[in-house]
């Protein structure tokens, strides 16, 4: 902007933040009362004025083109506060974004006031705020969008963990439950917690559950047997249960090759195997008649 | 020459590898092995890699190798005491020693032997009795 180092912008917002945060409070407040009450009125009126303060020491560094500058640092934290705190809060993506939309009305009809007599010069100043103002915007969502993924993610990350856990079932015989889909990075997991309890126990045989695993295509089936022969190779005998009807078509459909794996319709049945391998035997007491 | 002893326990053989298993080496054991199943007429190998931590394809293809030869020289091969990294790092390679029996730990893998010695000795016994 060729206006940049004359830009009257700093010395209005300077003149008059008192005014223009009375004003962009209202704006806001009554946005908030067409959503629901998820944040503090005082909290909010302390964001705008903290935000404000911001802003207005970042401009009168002159550094209009951007927000990218040592500036704009100070804006930009807060900034990313608030949108971080709104994304935890249950916020939408726009209405995190409409707490610096709702700026550019006051302060536009700010600037129309002081500068209304020189149109030009209106028009140049308008474009700087807006430029400015939608690129904050942006930021927020920016913002925003990222604290979502890093809730994901690491939601993603105790789902993974807590979706593994190896069980002792008797002495000797240790059960995996799996549940969830199956993908190269749970496979990981399961196998290094399978062969790591396999250490500890000394288990001889390991029952893999299926169970809660929805659909098993040829590269769920490849990561199991993967399972089984890491377990087979530490001398540990794996037998695959719960594989549903439906599981059992597909798994013949796609001609997948479970031939050297012993598998179980049920849990039952698979313990009660790996009970007779390690040679107990299963009796009901007697009851005296 | 840095070679990996063979110990014999009775009709076992029990191979304990306790250094990085380079190539060489692996050759050698293979040579060693074989000639002494054959003076000893053992029946059975058990060959510990428990301090073993790094694998490669060629390490892993031996192991097989060397069970596949024992057989042929009519002696079980047990190996045992693999670890977890290890394990998961043949299976990644594709090498699932199909044919290669394993156990967890060097008693377990005793057992395993005894076990099918027995089972062997009982066969040739009945075919005695029935003589």
């Amino acid at each position: 902007m060729s206006s940049q180092g004359t830009s009257q912008i700093p010395e209005i917002v300077k003149k008059h933040e008192a005014d223009l945060l009375a004003e962009w409070s209202k704006e806001l407040a009554l946005l908030r009362g067409q959503g629901s009450g998820r944040i503090k009125e005082a909290e909010l009126r302390e964001q705008c004025s903290s935000f404000l303060r911001a802003f207005q020491e970042a401009i009168q560094s002159g550094k209009l083109s951007g927000i990218t500058g040592e500036s704009w640092a100070t804006t930009r934290e807060m900034l990313s506060e608030v949108s971080r705190s709104r994304s935890l809060q249950g916020f939408s993506p726009s209405e995190t974004a409409i707490f610096v939309f709702s700026l550019k009305g006051p302060l536009l009809a700010l600037m129309r006031r002081e500068l209304g007599k020189d149109p030009e010069l209106l028009v140049n100043e308008t474009t700087i705020v807006n430029d400015l103002l939608d690129k904050l915007g942006l930021y927020t969502t920016e913002v925003y969008q990222k604290s979502r993924e890093e809730v994901i993610s690491r939601q993603q990350q105790e789902m993974m963990e807590l979706s593994t856990p190896v069980v002792k079932m008797w002495e000797g015989v240790l059960a995996l439950p799996l549940i969830g889909t199956l993908d190269s990075a749970r496979t990981q997991v399961v196998m290094e917690s399978l062969l790591q309890a396999i250490v500890q126990t000394g288990a001889e045989v390991a029952i893999i559950d299926i169970t809660g695993v929805p659909t098993v295509d040829t590269l769920v089936a490849q990561h199991l047997i993967k399972t089984v022969t890491a377990a087979r190779l530490m001398g540990t005998d794996c037998i695959i249960s719960g594989i549903r009807p439906q599981i059992a078509q597909t798994i013949v459909h796609l001609g997948v090759d479970l031939s050297g794996v012993t598998t179980k319709a049920s849990l039952a049945d698979a313990l009660a195997l790996a009970l007779k391998r390690s040679g107990f035997i299963i009796t009901k007491a007697q009851t005296a008649k | 020459m840095e070679r990996i002893p063979i110990l014999r326990m009775g009709k076992f053989l029990l191979v304990t590898i306790q250094v990085d298993m380079h190539d060489r080496l692996a050759m050698t054991l293979q040579d060693d092995l074989t000639t002494r199943i054959n003076e000893t007429g053992a029946r059975g190998v058990l060959i510990d890699i428990s301090a073993l931590d790094i694998v490669d394809s060629f390490i892993g293809r031996m192991i097989a190798n060397i069970s596949g030869m024992a057989r042929v020289l009519d002696a079980e091969t047990v190996v045992v005491g693999m670890q977890p990294a290890v394990a998961i790092t043949l299976v990644e390679l594709g090498l699932s020693l199909p044919g290669v029996r394993t156990a967890l730990n060097v008693e377990k893998g005793m057992r395993l032997l005894q076990l099918s010695v027995d089972a062997g000795s009982l066969e040739t016994g009945d075919a005695r009795n029935e003589d």
